[in-house]
């Protein structure tokens, strides 16, 4: 935009000159002007509720918090603490990247090395991978509860422990809650490892190829040391994405309360983002109460972000190197 | 694309008509690979049949939840048939032949008992789960006038779904209207406007806003945003859909943002440079060309924005007041179908009629939601492929 024409002169012109005489263009002005403040005013939503929950947060935010249980009362300003939802949430993601990557790494790498591009089944694969993705959160909740919790557990039941009345694994568990966020992050996984499979040039696999190695050897020895952060981007996203998840573990296995840390597979536990919930709608006394529940947000909040930025930083790596190889 | 050929031979099985150069390990990899990745298309299908699995009952009319029922006095157990005595408790087959006869007996008696507390007025002879009930209006007798109700926990169990339509409808309306302008005028800015080098932080920062976890956002909307919004608008209730609404376009905008910047910078920049050759300016190009050029990837980013903001379940279950009232106005407490499903499903009888309206919910919820990311893939697809075909 040339503005070596002030708007003043501009208007003083002949409507007949203007046109040939001046670059300034009102249109111009007023549309880029337009859309560069609906950008600034996003990133003005981003400021704004990051700051608030920093500002608010941060007073309350101390080892102590951290480390503390819920023994005494969870809503106790004084004596409440997160470390039961922190170690309740690491637990359920650590457990789901169990199950998602290798399933969601060998998907795609079917994709990329072995299926043809245009055949209806990789297109159906596709879809599959598309479709998951849009799936609401609530419907994996749903699932988690019809499939996972009743038919599973409802007949590893049946058939180990027909004599009990109390079912042993057809109830809410840390593991059911596990294998529902499991399905939901597993087109994230996917799409990350494709990206980086096919940023991998096609020259060194054929050169691994013309050396002897067999197919299977330039997977495992060539292709995928090269795809690993790309892979690791996309386990961390799917990480990220699923430390924030609530809905899909409201009846798969998220504890109001309970009194000691999930022991095993089938024990319920209790998690940072249904205590945020708990917290802010459950709570007898909101004003009181608000410190600890910013404080709450925070770490939730932290976890999640430096996951991503984690995950942003790698990507950003992988891309240079990327141009590098090209 | 990566070498589609490359190890594409027949083998034959376990690869053995290769002779001396036979690899059955290579093989077994192979299918077992391509086994896995099968798994995806599984999941939606399991994902499909065990969310209908548990609403068939209801979709096949054979749940009743009249609140009077016919009620057999427990002196008369032995005139029944062990079948008929199944059929009458509601238990299954395996449920039935775990329990001995004192505690069949002792079920008889609560069911008589729970028969004669009962309401009986003529609303508690109809069977609210049958589909007029649950989509048009009915007068109950302590109404004047036909209504659509939605109130599972009450003496007669009234499952109208359209007020919880209509409050998933208005709060995704809200969300679309503050989201796709802002949204897109940032991608338009982004992709199009902007200097390169601005381009590279504001894009990732935009992107992190995709981190924030929902129940984070509903949080935000529960304790500051709702306050804020009913000293500018002056609403009757504190919580209510323009403060669910404008939280969930919150959530919308980094996917409508991301959608709409990919499908402008997939424009090939042949387009921008011809219109800047014959005089038009940066705005004229993005405004003249380009959009027009990628119109189907902004519709695709609204649909994926729709099947997002609709899906979307912490957020209005935080923030829009949870009230299931029949009503248009923006500024009254409202109740979706998202969190009717997150709020009711605890307290919901397993196997009962509650608990498969709910799935059957979940169901519709899924059915929407497939159709509109399918109608934005396709869009997608259909955009790339003329814009490579013609640059």
């Amino acid at each position: 935009m040339d503005t070596q024409t002030p708007l003043l002169q501009f208007q003083e012109q002949k409507p007949e000159l203007h046109f040939r005489t001046t670059k300034f263009n009102f249109g111009s002005f007023f549309f880029t002007g337009l859309t560069g403040l609906a950008t600034l005013f996003i990133l003005a939503i981003l400021a704004i509720i990051l700051g608030n929950i920093i500002i608010n947060g941060a007073p309350a935010l101390s080892w102590r918090f951290i480390t503390a249980g819920t023994e005494q009362d969870m809503f106790d300003v004084e004596k409440a603490g997160v470390f039961p939802m922190i170690v309740g949430t690491a637990a359920r993601v650590f457990l789901m990247t169990i199950f998602v990557i290798p399933v969601g790494v060998i998907t795609a790498i079917y994709l990329t090395e072995y299926a043809h591009v245009s055949s209806p089944l990789t297109r159906i694969i596709r879809g599959a991978v598309h479709n998951l993705a849009g799936v609401p959160s609530i419907v994996f909740g749903l699932f988690g509860l019809g499939f996972f919790i009743s038919f599973v557990g409802g007949n590893l039941d049946r058939l180990f422990h027909p004599e009990l009345a109390e079912p042993i694994w057809g109830k809410p568990a840390i593991v059911w809650a596990s294998l529902t966020l499991a399905v939901m992050t597993l087109p994230v996984v996917i799409v990350a490892t494709e990206e980086s499979l096919k940023a991998i040039p096609l020259g060194l696999r054929e050169a691994s190829l013309a050396l002897g190695a067999t197919k299977l050897e330039t997977i495992w020895k060539i292709v995928l040391p090269q795809a690993l952060p790309g892979i690791m981007t996309g386990g961390i996203l799917a990480i990220s994405r699923a430390a924030g998840e609530v809905a899909p573990i409201l009846f798969t296995g998220a504890a109001y309360y309970m009194a000691h840390l999930p022991k095993s597979l089938n024990d319920q536990f209790m998690d940072l983002g249904y205590h945020v919930f708990v917290l802010s709608t459950q709570s007898p006394n909101v004003d009181q109460t608000r410190p600890i529940l910013y404080a709450t947000v925070l770490v939730l909040l932290i976890l999640t972000f430096a996951l991503n930025i984690v995950a942003i930083l790698i990507r950003a790596k992988m891309r240079a190197k990327m141009r590098l190889l090209h | 694309m990566p070498h589609r050929d490359i190890g594409k031979r027949s083998a034959g099985w376990m690869g053995l008509s290769r002779g001396h150069k036979a690899r059955p390990l290579e093989w077994i990899a192979e299918k077992a690979i391509f086994a896995v990745s099968l798994s995806t298309i599984l999941m939606v299908f399991l994902i499909f049949v065990f969310i209908a699995k548990e609403a068939w009952p209801l979709l096949a009319g054979k749940m009743n939840s009249a609140a009077s029922q016919e009620v057999i006095a427990p002196e008369d157990m032995d005139k029944l048939s062990a079948e008929e005595l199944r059929v009458y408790l509601e238990m299954t087959k395996a449920e039935f032949a775990a329990k001995d006869r004192e505690t069949l007996q002792l079920l008889m008696e609560l069911k008589a008992e729970a028969g004669a507390e009962a309401p009986d007025d003529k609303d508690a002879e109809i069977n609210t789960t049958e589909l007029r009930y649950l989509v048009k209006p009915y007068q109950w007798s302590d109404y004047d006038k036909p209504e659509y109700i939605w109130q599972p926990v009450s003496a007669i169990h009234k499952y109208n779904i359209i007020p919880l339509v209509i409050g998933s409808l208005k709060t995704t309306l809200v969300a679309l209207l503050f989201a796709v302008p802002l949204a897109l005028g940032a991608a338009i800015y982004v992709s199009q406007l902007a200097p390169p080098k601005l381009k590279e932080y504001v894009k990732p920062v935009i992107e992190l806003l995709a981190g924030i976890p929902s129940v984070v956002l509903g949080f935000f909307a529960l304790i500051v945003m709702a306050t804020f919004l009913q000293s500018v608008t002056g609403s009757h209730s504190r919580l209510n859909a323009l403060v669910a609404g404008i939280a969930l376009g919150i959530a919308v905008i980094p996917v409508v943002f991301s959608i709409a910047e990919d499908a402008l910078t997939s424009v090939p920049r042949s387009y921008i440079q011809a219109a800047l050759a014959l005089g038009a300016s940066k705005w004229q190009a993005a405004w003249q060309v380009v959009l027009p050029a990628a119109i189907p990837g902004v519709f695709a980013a609204v649909a994926l924005g729709f099947g997002r903001a609709i899906g979307e379940t912490m957020i209005v279950l935080m923030a829009s007041g949870n009230a299931s009232i029949m009503s248009w106005d923006l500024l009254d407490s409202t109740r979706t179908i998202t969190a009717t499903i997150a709020a009711e499903m605890a307290e919901a009888v397993f196997g009962g009629h509650h608990y498969r309206i709910l799935f059957m919910l979940g169901m519709l919820l899924f059915a929407v939601t497939f159709i509109s990311n399918l109608l934005g893939d396709i869009v997608i697809h259909r955009l790339k492929g003329r814009l490579e075909g013609k640059s």
